[in-house]
């Protein structure tokens, strides 16, 4: 991977090395969203590969979380195109785009737990809307797992209500993975948590990564979760890809906005 | 200039709610039926609702007898109470005091239900999870308000009658049998008809407000709880304006 940043077009643009033959499983081209006089994308550029884990490090209200809400379809692009598995998210019908979701996992910043739902209910929940053919044993052995693999066997019939911060984050994760996900989308996964739960959090997302090969984009301003799970990280400045590469990389760069979010370390 | 903005407002909120309300009729003819969740609504809107609407309407039907008694002594017409009451509970005082109860229960709980569901952004991990949250949680329960109410103020007119049997019988000695025949012979099917309709339309004006308040709850908790207000105070009037358009068009078509 290198990194080219044209500081005339002020855009990073996002090359791999001409050997790479991993698969494009995200494309995004040309992306704009504005939300009145407020322009939050423009002209926004990226693709990731199978297997990689992205970082989008941006100010607070630099786009970050608008930028994957429009990759999994909550928010219509004004203009541009996002490619998900092949497949163009816009302007697609709601079939096929529930289609794209069930391979598409969403941690969301504040976890989106069904407050009146019980744990089982709330990972049952993806299973049965995505209409998944599984027996009901199986459902509760996919449920099973995926709380094995956060660690909370234990909270199987609690209400969300009942959890500490990090272990609803935890569940939510749980959630994300029912579905066996081939790319998730993490929405500020650290926000809020002390810092031993945020590391914590951020040990179980790199396990996850290694042990489904799934492929990751972060959002995040936490700079321990930039350098620990980063394989590359793109900084999101004025609604567009700034500077991109890898944290040493950019952590030598010497221009302003990108010396900014490294300053301290 | 404040009161320009203040049109502009009202009417901009008005087509909002007139488009949620055309998005209402779209998704509930959309396929894939939220049966289960319709059910589960029913019984929280209707069965959970029962205990409230039958304590208002076994008290309001109560005090109703009580307080009209010396004014019909006065006129010589006791014997007329249980139709007189009888008539002005199934006409108006039922359905109303229902749907303003109802209003103020369900509409509420709606609103902050969505609204916090908003703000915390359940809706969106919904539709992330391959569901349509406005056909799993719009439509289901404004169908279930809509169908709920009628049965509500049924039951209501039914349990605050027997309150007037009890007011009667205070001062009074009349046996069961007569209070329901005096009841019943002087109520009209055109008495109860136009009543039972505009229930439907009560249940249906206070599920859409409370999930248009709730689903488009601004971020916030203050936001929340702007919205559970909102959804009661819009509804309860929007309760009596129903009741006025009903009692003109039941007057039109000579229903009374």
């Amino acid at each position: 991977m290198t990194l080219i940043y044209d500081i005339n077009k002020q855009q990073a643009v996002v090359n791999k090395n001409t050997d790479d033959t991993t698969e494009t499983v995200l494309s995004i081209r040309h992306l704009y969203k504005s939300f009145k006089e407020n322009h939050v994308l423009v002209d926004f550029n990226l693709d990731v590969s199978k297997g990689e884990t992205v970082v989008v490090l941006g100010k607070s209200g630099s786009g970050k979380s608008v930028l994957i809400k429009c990759i999994i379809g909550l928010l219509q692009p004004d203009k541009g195109d996002i490619e998900l598995f092949g497949k163009s998210i816009t302007g697609i019908n709601e079939t096929e785009l529930d289609k794209i979701r069930a391979k598409t996992g969403f941690l969301f910043q504040s976890n989106a737990l069904y407050d009146s739902m019980t744990v089982r209910q709330n990972l049952e929940f993806p299973l049965r809307r995505h209409w998944i053919k599984v027996s009901q044993q199986q459902v509760n052995d996919m449920v099973m797992e995926s709380l094995e693999d956060v660690g909370l066997a234990h909270t199987v019939n609690m209400m969300p209500a009942e959890l500490s911060g990090g272990m609803r984050k935890r569940i939510a994760l749980a959630r994300t993975l029912i579905l066996k996900p081939e790319i998730i989308l993490y929405d500020e996964p650290t926000t809020g948590l002390d810092p031993i739960t945020g590391k914590e959090i951020i040990g179980l997302m790199m396990e996850i990564q290694q042990k489904y090969n799934t492929t990751s984009i972060i959002i995040s301003h936490d700079m321990n979760c930039v350098r620990t799970a980063g394989n590359r990280i793109v900084i999101l400045v004025d609604g567009m890809c700034y500077a991109c590469g890898n944290f040493e990389q950019l952590l030598k760069n010497t221009d302003p906005k990108v010396k900014q979010f490294f300053e301290g370390i | 200039m404040n009161e320009s903005l203040a049109i502009t407002r009202f009417l901009n909120e008005a087509g909002e709610t007139s488009h949620f309300i055309a998005r209402f009729f779209r998704q509930w003819f959309k396929p894939r039926f939220e049966l289960s969740e319709f059910t589960r609504q029913c019984f929280v809107i209707g069965y959970k609702s029962l205990p409230l609407v039958g304590l208002t309407a076994f008290i309001m039907g109560l005090v109703l007898t009580m307080q009209l008694r010396p004014s019909m002594i006065d006129y010589g017409v006791e014997s007329q109470l249980p139709a007189i009451v009888g008539i002005a509970i199934v006409r108006e005082i039922g359905p109303v005091i229902t749907a303003l109860i109802f209003a103020g229960k369900i509409g509420s709980s709606i609103g902050a239900e969505l609204g916090s569901m908003k703000v915390t952004e359940q809706i969106d991990a919904m539709e992330v999870s391959g569901t349509n949250p406005f056909k799993y949680l719009v439509v289901t329960r404004v169908l279930a308000a809509t169908l709920m109410l009628p049965v509500l103020v049924l039951l209501g007119d039914a349990i605050s009658l027997y309150g007037s049997y009890l007011g009667v019988n205070i001062r009074g000695n009349t046996s069961f049998v007569f209070f329901w025949k005096q009841v019943l012979d002087n109520l009209s099917f055109s008495d109860v008809l136009p009543a039972f309709i505009k229930s439907f339309f009560f249940g249906f004006a206070v599920g859409i407000i409370g999930c248009y308040k709730g689903y488009n709850s601004s971020k916030g908790t203050e936001g929340v709880g702007r919205s559970a207000n909102s959804a009661v105070v819009i509804s309860s009037v929007l309760v009596f304006i129903l009741d006025l358009i009903a009692v003109q068009v039941t007057d039109l078509l000579n229903l009374y």
